[in-house]
């Protein structure tokens, strides 16, 4: 009985109270989020390189995307094959709404947003009650299945041959999408701004839950979580920000391409996280950067860069069966000596 | 009070509970004993939503709760530790305390917040100090010892302020010392939480030891219910468990 008074003494005295560390993890969060869009934001002003500035777009746009796919292959143990269907439909969804109708960006933006959320609640309702290997293969055909009616829908979607013809980008709010600056830091505040409520979704008690269903579903229903509400939900939420990463694609490259809703895409999602790791908050993001530089330095030496990056993938899934933030967190881990942030 | 009236659950031929029907008085300590298969853990599945009987009753305070969702009963005040310790591996045991807490209180789903919530500190807090985990708080739940690994799913089950607690072999897997440890813990806290308990044991030692009563189901059925000494003096059960298997069919 003392031992307990101490150790609880001891606890109110050393460490901080739940109210206060929960406080304090999100104001670290914020802060990290505007220190790093500065970062980014005055890029420009250093680097007048176009490349590079591209190069930040295409990993907001991936970033967001295989951070939202890590929401569900992390967090809930749910491995979708078909999450790269979002990325379509929101570069989709974007491009044609800007297209044929005369809405502003954000009105558009919205709009792509709601159009998401109803596709993924109807295919989510259906998938997300299958065991894992049907889960994968269920979602991977919704996948296939979009891109086949955009592929046959050529009068609305433009067929093989894409959405051509540019996306128009009338001004809002000041911001000029057709500057590339402006573009530029517009994706770049998406980004951060993704992250950081993807973040909060993490480090939520609904987070939590996810992490809880993942380790032991059943156990999860036994203490009163509705597992099946709890996936469809974040199955949901997780479509939202693959979407964003849509639109941002759509606004780089001015259109949409059946590529963006090709079941390569979910591929590449799953890589990232194979890269990256998926056991820490941003290991995709970084898994995100490495994907794309591989992809840029090999196809600059070599036409073979699919034989590189299987290698690569072989290496990493095989050789040291993590991603590279796994080993960062282990290695942070063992010198810390005390448990770790854990996914 | 748990009410349990005319049970029954097949599985293709095999009758694992068959026409069970029992009541377990509020505050009361029972012990199930059965041999391997006689369908104790099926009982518990029946009553906490994992299975769906194929007919009966289980009315919790004149609430039927047959065929409902586990969720749903854990709502309504049924809680149950596993046979083999059901656990969150990856969870610190705090971390599986408050987010237990949060789900009983309705805020697994909360987005806004962090975790975990000030709110859920106290019962989680009580829950750790109840079976003694409270100095393993920050112990990842799969770097647990097996007998921890148990204590923390029955810590699982408690911290929901369940009316009625089910155990399946809360000593499963362990040694003679621990076991007597373990189910001085669980009387103990059947006495201080005052809440119905049911637990499923093997050893005979303790469940005479400590159960004020007892069940002993065989094939399905009720072969007997009394107290310690009842049982002990019960033809059938004695036939049951010190018989051969033709006996035992012969008795049922
Ligand atoms: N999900 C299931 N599907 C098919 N048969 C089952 C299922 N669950 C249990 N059974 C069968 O029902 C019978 C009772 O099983 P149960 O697990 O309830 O026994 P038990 O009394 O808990 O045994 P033990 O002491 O070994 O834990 C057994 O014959 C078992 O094979
Ligand atoms: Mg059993």
């Amino acid at each position: 009985m003392t031992e307990l008074q101490a150790g609880r003494a001891s606890e109110t005295l050393g460490a901080p109270s739940i109210e206060t560390r929960s406080f304090r993890s999100r104001y670290r969060d914020i802060l990290i989020a505007l220190v790093a869009f500065a970062v980014l934001a005055a890029l420009p002003f250093f680097f007048g390189s176009k490349a590079l500035l591209d190069f930040v777009i295409r990993c907001s746009a991936f970033g967001l995307f295989a951070t939202s796919l890590n929401l569900l292959v992390g967090y809930t143990g749910m491995i979708s094959f078909g999450h790269g269907m979002f990325f379509g439909l929101g570069a989709y969804g974007f491009g044609l709404l800007m297209q044929r109708t005369a809405v502003p960006i954000p009105v558009a933006f919205v709009a792509t947003l709601a159009i998401t959320a109803v596709f993924a609640a109807i295919i989510g309702a259906i998938c997300v009650r299958l065991k894992e290997i049907y889960f994968a293969f269920v979602t991977l055909a919704f996948q296939m299945l979009i891109h086949s009616t955009i592929l046959t829908w050529a009068s609305l979607t433009g067929g093989d041959q894409g959405l051509r013809g540019g996306i128009p980008r009338p001004v809002f709010f000041g911001i000029d999408l057709a500057n590339h600056v402006h573009l530029y830091i517009t994706s770049c505040a998406l980004l951060v701004l993704g992250l950081l409520l993807m973040r909060q979704i993490a480090q939520s008690p609904f987070g939590y839950t996810l992490r809880v269903i993942r380790d032991n579903a059943r156990r999860a229903s036994f203490i009163g979580i509705d597992v099946w509400r709890a996936k469809l939900t974040i199955f949901v939420l997780a479509a939202l920000f693959a979407s964003t990463g849509g639109m941002v694609m759509a606004l780089f490259v001015s259109g949409a391409y059946p590529e963006f809703a090709y079941w390569t895409i979910s591929g590449e999602g799953i890589f990232i996280n194979m890269l990256g790791g998926v056991t820490t908050f941003l290991g995709p993001m970084v898994g995100t950067v490495l994907l794309l530089i591989l992809n840029d330095t090999v196809t600059r030496y070599t036409e073979y860069h699919g034989i590189v990056l299987g290698a690569v993938i072989l290496f990493f899934a095989i050789g040291l069966r993590k991603g590279l933030m796994d080993y960062v967190l282990e290695w942070y881990t063992q010198r810390r000596d005390g448990p770790g942030e854990r996914g | 009070m748990l009410d349990i009236r005319g049970l029954s659950k097949s599985f293709g031929g095999v009758k694992a509970t068959d026409n069970v029907s029992l009541d377990f008085a509020d505050g009361s300590l029972t012990a199930v004993i059965g041999p391997n298969g006689a369908g104790k853990s099926t009982f518990f599945n029946l009553i906490t939503g994992a299975l769906r009987p194929d007919s009966g009753e289980v009315l919790l305070d004149g609430v039927d709760l047959a065929g409902k969702s586990p969720p749903d009963i854990v709502r309504h005040g049924i809680g149950r530790a596993f046979q083999v310790a059901s656990i969150f591996p990856s969870l610190t045991v705090q971390e599986t305390m408050l987010a237990a807490v949060c789900a009983d209180q309705r805020r697994s789903t909360v987005l806004h917040r962090r975790f975990p919530l000030a709110e859920t500190r106290d019962r989680a807090e009580h829950a750790m100090e109840l079976l003694g985990l409270a100095n393993k708080r920050h112990r990842t739940a799969a770097t647990l010892s097996h007998g921890d690994q148990k204590l923390l799913d029955i810590a699982l089950a408690l911290v929901l302020d369940p009316k009625v607690l089910l155990l399946d072999e809360p000593t499963a897997g362990m040694g003679t010392e621990e076991r007597w440890r373990m189910i001085d813990k669980v009387r103990e806290l059947w006495e201080a939480q005052k809440i119905t308990v049911v637990f499923i044991e093997h050893d005979m030692d303790i469940v005479f030891k400590i159960a004020p009563r007892i069940v002993v189901l065989c094939y399905g059925r009720i072969l007997a219910t009394g107290t310690p000494d009842a049982i002990r003096r019960n033809e059938a059960v004695i036939e049951a468990y010190l018989g051969t298997e033709e006996h035992a069919e012969a008795v049922t």
